[in-house]
Parts: structure tokens; sequence; C-alpha cells
């Protein structure tokens, strides 16, 4: 498919389409004109094919430097009566957190639709966070999609919504909604051209600080109205067609409650099975439909309920039963019938259904032990650095200058952050010891400099320095913290897929825009020790080190190189190897552990499709053993 | 119920796998058949091995049950072990034979014709095939996924006409490779149609 389908596509066309596509199509249908976000998978995708797409669908986008600022454009879009989107990873609700709370309160004169895309067992993420949980602190509706059709219509509808309520709604992702593809069929397009010069039309601020402006004074109505508007809208979930029986039997003894992901799961099962289960499918979970879900409970003698990750439905539903005196017994997650974590899958639906049910028949799968042998003996094959990363030579050198400081390993911690680079954790580089969380690796860095003896180096990407490492940096200066803090400058956003940030002269829509100096940014914040080093040359790295290791303030160094998926850069020629020269030692192999080295037959080979020319290994082998390519 | 087929497909990361994945769903689409796609982004990608999973005919989960798949087309031979979980008996293994060694260096890496000896102990419909070989004489060792995905079509059971993975392939890459692509997908159903 061509992308620019997403925009062109006529109501009717179908497409088959990846959950996140789907998305961008629900925002052309609904007519938005302003959307922002910080790269985050599993929701990445969305951003990528906006920052394609945006001109064509008079959206201004951009890619903000943190989740919180993305809220914070899209809140302001809604207020001034434009359509707006923010999306983002679980985790990146809690930047957004603080102005998304008082954006419930305030509310929005435009539709306003925050995706946010949860990663149940951890594809690429640091912890199992439930987005669920914020719509019912922030008390604002929430949508759970299904699939990629309902990504599409429930982004759609999530704005109209919005719009009639004055309250930002939120659609829930998990990993296998986003990344699922399936057959999507378009629907109408909401003009939203612009009269003006500006691609996309702009809106007006209608001024009204008792609306907008929590000071104590107004912000006590402002609760009020919230509240006003969710029990109006709890009417609307009971009634939405979001929220639908799917019939297979006319037997009422089982029945099961789903959403999301756990919904296909559970169909699936049900239906391949011939179970006598009907089920409620909840898209439209909050406000909780407790008419709805009750007038589903009434015949029932016993409910499952099918949710990832937390029991939230499943607590509904026990307060559902327990305000009208129903008798269902209910098998979820606070029963055991289900895990109360990772992601869900048929296998896993089955086997908690099966403990109540008793459908499933023997049958297990039996192999030779040769087989059996042969799956336990394979070699793994996890994600690593690149052959030619910038981010392996700075950690290579890294060690080096602490072992020539007479260091441990013991004796320095390494705080990392959110990126590639936590990659370090690995062996040989052992060089990540602490994380919390997007731009904790500096603040780290200062509780750690006053709480041991130990020294600290802090690790964290360009773009996540813009994210949230400069306000901690400001702090460590002020406070008179004692760390070496490392800024792997590869300009690029490169773990979500290459997104620009503000370090490199390119906006989320391909123009032009200022570049802001990271060593400017570091000098600004007060820090007299600030270092770009190109980490490709090991003697300059070590040196370098060795230097800010023996300070006792915040050292600064930006290491500074491009990642080496970035499209256009030019190829230097793969390292060469000249046998007569090894002596064996396998340094290149044990020490570096560059994909494109490995030892074939008792025999250094190296892969030249695989090798990037970046030439550390060269520096690394003492005996002459590795040369550049020509 | 017939045209139920579930694929997976699985390898190593730059392979091609959700791109060749995507034509075949598109293909299952434009042939009016239900179909649904698992794929997995981000970190995983970093030279480590992927998968997608692939369901034809009215399912709603995208993801395939335990020994469950139709078809597991492998793109490297240790990747066809790892997926072994969603074969039963009567599953098609479809695999290339040319390794990707890992740079980790827990286990050395097993000897091809012992995955495939091992395999045919335990499997009844076991077709590896040295799709880099026919991908490298179709002019690129890029269309090793052509090969693969010609190698599906030829399935009796796989739902989809070859034309129709052909006219998705159209659609999905570039007119300038299409030459060769084609060559890659009759290679690659030649190899297992004899």
């Amino acid at each position: 498919m061509n992308l620019n389908e997403l925009v062109t596509g006529a109501s009717g066309e179908k497409q088959f389409l990846l959950g996140n596509e789907a998305a961008v199509r629900g925002l052309v249908e609904a007519g938005v004109s302003i959307a922002a976000t910080y790269p985050g998978t599993p929701s990445s995708e969305i951003g990528n094919v906006l920052s394609v797409l945006a001109k064509d669908a008079n959206i201004y986008f951009e890619f903000s430097t943190n989740e919180k600022v993305a809220m914070e454009v899209a809140a302001t879009a809604a207020a001034s009566g434009l359509r707006s989107f923010t999306f983002m990873k679980h985790v990146g609700m809690n930047v957004a957190a603080d102005s998304f709370m008082t954006t419930a309160y305030s509310g929005v004169t435009g539709g306003m639709v925050i995706l946010s895309a949860d990663d149940p067992s951890l594809f690429s993420s640091q912890n199992e966070q439930d987005t669920r949980n914020y719509a019912r602190i922030a008390n604002v509706p929430i949508l759970e999609p299904s699939n990629c059709q309902e990504v599409k219509d429930m982004v759609k509808y999530a704005f109209d919504l919005s719009e009639e309520f004055g309250l930002p709604v939120i659609v829930r992702t998990t990993t296998r909604v986003s990344h699922m593809r399936g057959v999507v069929e378009f629907g109408d397009v909401k003009d939203n051209s612009s009269k003006g010069d500006d691609h996309w039309k702009r809106g007006h601020f209608n001024k009204d600080p008792s609306k907008y402006v929590p000071v104590p004074a107004f912000a006590g109505d402002m609760h009020i109205r919230l509240w006003d508007k969710i029990h109006k809208i709890e009417d609307i979930a009971n009634k939405s067609e979001f929220n639908s029986e799917i019939k297979f039997t006319d037997d009422k003894a089982y029945g099961l409650i789903a959403s999301s992901s756990a919904y296909n799961y559970a169909h699936d099962i049900v239906k391949f099975n011939n179970l006598d289960v009907n089920i409620l499918k909840l898209g439209f979970s909050y406000p909780f439909p407790k008419d709805r879900v009750v007038e589903f409970l009434e015949d029932l003698d016993e409910v499952f309920i099918v949710e990832e990750v937390d029991p939230i439905i499943e607590r509904d539903v026990f307060a559902a039963i327990g305000a009208t005196n129903l008798d269902v017994i209910v098998h979820g997650k606070l029963d055991g019938t289900f895990p109360l974590y990772h992601e869900f899958n048929s296998d896993i639906v089955g086997e908690g259904m099966d403990k109540v049910l008793n459908f499933y028949e023997g049958g297990d799968v039996s192999y030779s032990s040769g087989l059996e042998k042969l799956q336990e003996d394979i070699p793994s094959r996890a994600p690593v650095l690149c052959a030619g990363c910038p981010h392996r030579a700075m950690y290579y050198g890294i060690n080096l200058a602490i072992e020539e400081l007479g260091l441990t390993p013991d004796d320095v911690i390494f705080a990392s952050d959110i990126g590639c680079y936590t990659l370090g954790i690995n062996p040989p580089y052992n060089a990540a010891d602490y994380l919390l969380s997007m731009g904790s690796s500096v603040g780290d860095g200062c509780g750690f400099s006053v709480s041991t003896d130990q020294k600290v180096a802090s690790f964290i990407g360009d773009s996540t320095f813009f994210h949230s490492g400069v306000s901690p940096l400001i702090n460590a200066v002020h406070n008179k913290h004692n760390f070496v803090l490392t800024v792997l400058d590869n300009r690029i956003t490169a773990m979500t897929g290459g997104q620009p940030n503000p370090g490199i002269p390119i906006d989320g829509m391909g123009d032009e825009a200022p570049e802001v100096s990271i060593r400017k940014l570091a000098l600004a914040c007060g820090c007299d020790y600030v270092r770009v080093i190109n980490p490709f040359n090991l003697d300059q790295v070590v040196k370098t080190y060795v230097e800010a290791f023996k300070r006792d303030d915040t050292a600064v160094i930006i290491s500074k190189a491009p990642c080496t998926l970035i499209k256009g850069l030019a190829k230097k020629p793969p390292v060469n190897f000249v046998e007569g020269n090894c002596n064996g030692c396998d340094k290149c192999v044990k020490e570096l552990a560059c994909p494109a080295i490995s030892k074939v037959d008792g025999k250094i080979t190296i892969d030249k499709a695989q090798c990037d020319g970046c030439n550390v290994c060269i520096q690394v082998c003492k005996y002459g053993a590795l040369e550049a390519g020509r | 119920m017939d045209n139920h087929y579930c694929i997976y497909i699985c390898g190593v990361g730059g392979q091609g796998i959700i791109k060749t994945s995507t034509i075949i769903g598109e293909a299952a689409m434009n042939q009016g058949l239900d179909v649904v796609m698992s794929e997995i982004h981000g970190m995983s990608q970093r030279g480590g091995s992927v998968s997608t999973e692939l369901k034809i005919g009215g399912y709603d989960s995208s993801i395939i049950p335990n020994h469950a798949a139709d078809m597991l087309l492998s793109f490297e031979p240790v990747e066809t072990i790892r997926g072994l979980d969603k074969a039963n008996s009567q599953t098609k293994i479809v695999y290339n034979t040319h390794p990707i060694v890992p740079s980790s260096t827990d286990k050395a890496y097993p000897s091809v014709d012992s995955i495939t000896k091992t395999l045919k102990e335990n499997f009844r419909h076991v077709l590896p095939i040295d799709g880099t070989r026919l991908a490298i004489e179709a002019g690129s060792v890029l269309s090793l996924n052509m090969v693969l995905l010609g190698a599906v079509t030829a399935d009796d059971k796989f739902p989809l006409t070859k034309e129709s993975v052909i006219d998705a392939m159209k659609n999905n890459l570039k007119p300038k490779f299409h030459e060769m692509n084609l060559k890659a997908i009759e290679s690659g159903y030649r190899s297992i149609k004899g």
C-alpha cells in the first residue's frame, strides 16, 4: 500500500493496515488539525506516518521534547477550538500526567484525544503499567479497541465524544493492537482544510479564566462539572455499540466479559472450542457501563473476566455485583484463573477457562530426545548494539579508562537511561547498573554521588537529554554533585526508529529547524567541564574519561557520532583480517563483541556485509591483524 | 471453514520478514478473505530474532496458539528451531538453510545438516531450501524473502493463488525490483513443487 492512501483513500475503500496506521486514518477522517508526540514503542509508527503525511492531511505535527509538552500542545489546540491529538507509550502518560490531570478539569472546546499504547509483556518497555488506571485517576472516558478497524473507528468516535462533552478522551491500545495488521474499511473524511497561509487551519482562544485557570477559586467548580460530565457519559457507555454482546449460545450458565486484545483471544477460544459462553465485549470501558454489565450478568451463574494487565474491569464487576446483590461467581485475575501480569494469548486464556469448564482433551506434543536437546542447545539471538554503533566504542573506551585509573567495576556505578544504549547492560560492557525512567540517569547521578563513595557514570541519549535530562543537570550543578554524565549524541532518536530531535536541524514535518546545541546547553547549566569526543577515536575516549573521573564536579562528555542506521550516511569500507598477524587473543571477539566479528572454525571472520568500517576493532588489536579496508 | 490457514514466519531482523507477511496479508484481503497479522517492532529489531504471525479465515486473535500453525516459514535454520512451539506433526516446515551466526557466544551454532536430520525425525513435512543461493541467482541476496514467498504459494493447502500474491508484491515493492522478485518467487515456488 502507498501511505498516501491514508489521506486520499475514499469512503468504502479497504486497506490492510497496521493498527498505528489505522489510527492515522482515524485522525484524517476526524479532521484533526494539531498532533504532537514524543516517540515511544508501541505507538511510534503513528508519528513516523504523520511526519510523512501531515502536510497532505492539513495537520500540524511535531515531535515534542517530551510527552508533557505534547500534551500541552494538544490541550491548548483543543482549548482554541481545534481538534487535537497526542499519542505516546504508556509510560509517557507518567510524564504527561501533571498537565493531563488538569486538562480533565478545565476541559476542551475542540475534540482532544490521547492515544496511549500499553506494552504487556514488555517488548520494549521498563514496566507493564495499565493506562486504564489513568482514565480513572483523571476521570476521563477511555476506549479500548481490539483490532485495526476499531482503532480507526474509535479514534474517530473519540473526537465526537470529546467535543460533545468538552472532555479529553483516551484511546488505549496494547502492543498487539498497535502492531496488529488487519483489514480496515475507510469512512468519510471531515473537512479540515486551511483558509490561511499555513497548511493547517487556525482556531481562536476565547478567554475564560473560570474555565481554563485552575486557581483554587475555580478548580473546585471544575471538579463538580467533571463529575456531571462523567455521569452523563456513563449513560452513553451503557448504550454504546462498542459495548456489545457476541452470542454463541442460549445457555445462560457462563458468560465472559473482555476488552482490547484480550477479547480476541477469548473470542477465538469460545468460537473454536464451541463453548456455551456468550461474550460481552467492552470497548467503552470507562465510565464503567454498569447497567449494561448488570443486564449481561443477571442471568449468569458464573462469569469470566478477560483483560490485560490490571484487574480493573474485574473490580468494577465485583462492585456492580455487590451493589445489585447478584449471585454470580467471578473468574478472573483475582481468583487466579488468569495471570496478573504479562500479555495473554489464546493458550493462556484457554488454560484459564479450562480450569472451570474442563474442555481441553489431552494430546501433548512430544518430540524425540534429539530435538529436545537441539532446542536447548541453540545459541541465543538477543538484540545487540549494531556493527559500527558509536555506543559500543564509547563503552569499550570508558571501561579501559576505569582500568587505567586502577578502579574495579564495583568502584563505578553506571546509571543508564532509556534508549539503544541500555543494551550496554550486556557483557562484555556491563554498563548499566541502575535505571528508572526517561532522564533518570542524571538525577540518579545526583543521588548516588551523595549516597556513596563510589564513582558514578551516567549515560543518556541526545533525545532523552532533551526529553528530561536538562533540569536534573541544573540540579547537579547547583547542588555540587560529583559524577560524569555522558550524552550519547547519535544525531537521532534511534531506538524508536529514527525520529528527529531538537539536536538536529530538521523538524517533525521534514522542514528545516534550529539545531539546539547540547554543548551550549551543558555550559549554560553551569558545567565547567564539557567535552565533545569522537567515540571512534579510542585514545581520545580513554584520555577524556580518565580526566573527567579525576574531577569532583559534574563533568559532561558528549560522545558525538551518527547512528549507523541513519539513511544516506556514506558507508565506509569493511575491515580486513590479516591472518598472519593474529595471535589468537580473541580480544576483538570477546571484549569488543561486535556482531560483524566472529570466530568460525578457530579463525577470526569479518562479516563484510555487516561491518560498517568504524575501525574501532583496529585500535583494539595490538598485533595488526585487523586493518582498514580500502 | 476450509480457508483457515495460519503461517508463522520467523528469522532475523533485516531479512524482510514483515514485508513478506504484509504482502501475503494484502493478497488475502484482495481475495476477500478475513486476515489478521501480528508483528513486533522496537528493541527486538536490533539484530534479534523477529517473527510475524498471519492468520487467514475468521480469527479475531492475531497470535497463533501453540502447535496450531499450518506453515512454519523460517528465514534462518536456528530460528526454525526457536519457532517449533507453533508447529505440530502436520505443519509444513519450510526453511532457508543458510545460517546467520549470532554474535552471542553462549552456545555453538549447530550444523544445518543435524538440524534437518532432527526435524525430519519429528515432522512429516520438512522442506529445507537453499533460499540464499536461489536469491543470489535471481539477482540479489535481498530477494530471499521473495524466494520464500514463492515457496509458501507452492503449498497445496495455501488458500491464496500465486497470481494474487504476485499482484500484492507489485503493489508493495518498487517496480525496478519486480523482474528480479518474480524470478525469485518462481524459483522458490519450483523448489517446493519440484
